[in-house]
């Protein structure tokens, strides 16, 4: 059995739609007859290129003017599923996406399904997600008919093309976001980035309180991403010590990574870090205690101090190179 | 200017969590104030003591009367808290835990500014918030990591996948504000004593008219299964005698990763 209709808010930077987006785009192909998407923002024809190549036929364009896209996303998503009934929304667990499958479950009065990591139709739509860190997975269902609000955590699915032409794109229009727009965005900060990005990075380096210092974060961690053209990330306690930014945390409250390497630095491995990370390909830790929970799950562990592990290992990467 | 802080008690974090037969989460022992929490209640001090005077005002929700946690956060600072305490409140998702959040700040009354977490460290659905700012009608400023206040207007720098972006609204408004936003103040000899006689004002879901919608009749879901998670096997080990950096050489090659 699948829907027959699934929805999808899109979410782009700048034109280019997100990966996490393109996911649940292809899971929405699996489950339902026919995919639309909504999208937010001013590149409306990039968009519908893109969310069609996934099989999305059509791209409900709204125009969030200077607010914050997932709040005024909102009405919208909700005038729209009142005129269209379709069996489910999806929405990506991100920033936007959680601002706007808040709104729009207050706006139509119905729960929202967060953190899925499974969805099926065969036996009624049916959300999978994970409690305790990830220790234990709970799988749920409405309890009532009427269309299912769900959001999905990144890297659950895989993106693959369906080879659709561009969705026709439909103008929404007629909807008041109320003051959910006054939330304006004046200016946007960009951060340099270099190298790749550490949800899509095959290789990720993370480092944890046992590099000891944040002035060890570059020369440990980000010179090993950098020898391994990977991307680097950190465990929680080193963001709250403000040794890096938030945008690098992985874990629970931070992102999602599964790249075909994930090298972790001086973290011991609490749940909530693995929620993160423990679906990696290939798992390797380098930590000073033999009895950290982090080597349970790590394919090759290393009992070392990461200042005499990591320096040596950059040094015998850049000589193979 | 009154600021309304939401805290959520939990059980403590180290202990590891379960479930009761009805899949309720399992709520032993004395709930703690969540951690996460403690940022906004930093940041609604500060921001207080920023306008020149004002109050802090936490407001909560707990099925059976824990103050345990709230008098931590008193102990920092606030001045008085509104809990929604019912057994009707068990089980209450996101929606119903906002709609329950939502009545007690119109019940705080007055109120300026609206602070949460980004999520809560025990259900961290994340979009309690927002759903609270829709319910009231007001601008949602979400994932701030730096907040201001002036001339009757709040300005953030919300998070984003690449920097941040400075966001501003009038008041009043809803922040929800990331952990490590500001360094929460450990409360003083002095703060714990005066917290013990701060007013809690306890209010059931009907004195707020939100019968049958919080808890499980408000969650309109069923849970079908509920299971261990399969357990990644662990691989090798080596204890490093200088050359453990050939051990990962040597799995890196294999991969083909170098
Ligand atoms: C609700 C909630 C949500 C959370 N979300 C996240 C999240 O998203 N992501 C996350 O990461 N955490 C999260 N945490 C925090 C998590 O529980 C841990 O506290 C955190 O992951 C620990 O970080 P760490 O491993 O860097 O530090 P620690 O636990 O302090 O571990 C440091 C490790 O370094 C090792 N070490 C010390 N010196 C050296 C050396 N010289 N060489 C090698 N090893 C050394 C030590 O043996 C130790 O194992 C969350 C916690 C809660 C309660």
């Amino acid at each position: 059995m699948t829907l027959n209709n699934v929805w999808v808010y899109a979410e782009a930077n700048g034109d280019k739609v997100t990966t996490a987006t393109l996911e649940v785009i292809t899971k929405a192909r699996e489950i339902g007859t026919t995919v639309s998407a909504v999208y937010a923002g001013t590149s409306g024809d990039s968009v519908a290129a893109q969310v069609g190549e996934y099989g999305a036929t059509t791209l409900y364009v709204i125009n969030p003017g200077e607010g914050l896209p997932g709040q005024v996303a909102a009405a919208g998503i909700a005038q729209l599923v009142n005129e269209h009934s379709p069996d489910a929304v999806l929405f990506v667990q991100s920033y936007d996406g959680r601002d706007a499958m808040a709104r729009t479950s207050v706006k139509l009065d119905r729960p929202v399904l967060t953190n899925g990591f499974t969805l099926t139709a065969a036996d009624g739509l049916t959300f999978g997600t994970a409690i305790f860190g990830g220790m234990v997975m709970v799988d749920a269902k409405y309890a009532d008919g009427g269309v299912a609000l769900i959001g999905i955590r990144p890297k659950s699915f895989t993106a693959e093309p369906s080879g659709g032409g561009a969705a026709s794109v439909v103008t929404v229009d007629g909807f008041d976001a109320g003051r959910a727009g006054e939330a304006k965005v004046l200016e946007r900060f960009e951060e340099e980035q270099t190298g790749p990005k550490l949800e899509e990075a095959a290789v990720v380096v993370s480092g944890g309180r046992g590099i000891g210092a944040s002035e060890s974060y570059k020369p440990l961690v980000e010179e090993l991403a950098k020898a391994l053209k990977g991307a680097f990330g950190a465990s929680r306690a080193i963001v709250d010590a403000g040794w890096v930014p938030y945008a690098l945390q992985v874990g629970q409250t931070g992102k999602t990574v599964k790249p075909k390497v994930y090298i972790a630095l001086g973290i011991s491995g609490a749940t909530q870090h693995l929620v993160g990370m423990k679906n990696s390909d290939n798992i390797i830790a380098v930590n000073k205690d033999g009895e950290a929970p982090i080597f349970g799950i790590a394919d090759l562990g290393i009992v070392g101090d990461v200042n005499k592990v990591v320096p040596a290992l950059i040094e015998a990467i850049k000589n193979k190179a | 200017m009154h600021v309304v802080v939401c805290v959520k008690q939990i059980p403590d974090p180290a202990v590891p969590g379960a479930l009761n037969a009805d899949h309720t989460l399992k709520r032993e022992g004395k709930p703690i104030l969540d951690e996460s929490d403690s940022y906004g209640v930093e940041m609604a001090l500060q921001l207080v003591d920023a306008a020149g005077g004002g109050e802090v005002t936490l407001i909560s929700m707990a099925a059976n009367g824990e103050t345990a946690g709230l008098r931590t956060a008193l102990a920092m600072g606030a001045a008085k808290a509104v809990l929604v305490s019912d057994p009707a409140c068990a089980g209450s998702d996101a929606l119903g835990t906002a709609k329950a959040l939502a009545k007690a700040v119109e019940r705080a009354g007055g109120v300026d500014l609206v602070l949460a977490a980004t999520e809560s460290s025990d259900g961290y659905t994340g979009t309690v918030p927002a759903q609270i700012a829709e319910l009231l009608g007001w601008p949602a400023l979400t994932f701030a990591k730096k907040v201001d206040i002036a001339d009757g207007k709040v300005t953030i720098q919300r998070q984003t996948e690449a920097g941040y972006d400075t966001v501003q609204a009038s008041l009043p408004a809803l922040v929800s504000v990331t952990a490590g936003v500001v360094e929460p103040r450990y409360p003083s000899f002095k703060g714990i004593m005066a917290a013990k006689n701060k007013p809690v004002d306890i209010c059931t879901a009907a004195d707020l008219g939100l019968d049958g919608q919080v808890g499980w009749a408000g969650a309109r879901q069923t849970i079908t299964n509920v299971e261990n998670a399969p357990a990644r096997q662990a691989g090798e080990k080596f204890e490093d005698d200088g050359t453990g950096f050939e051990k990962v050489v040597g799995f890196l090659e294999n991969l083909k990763v170098i």
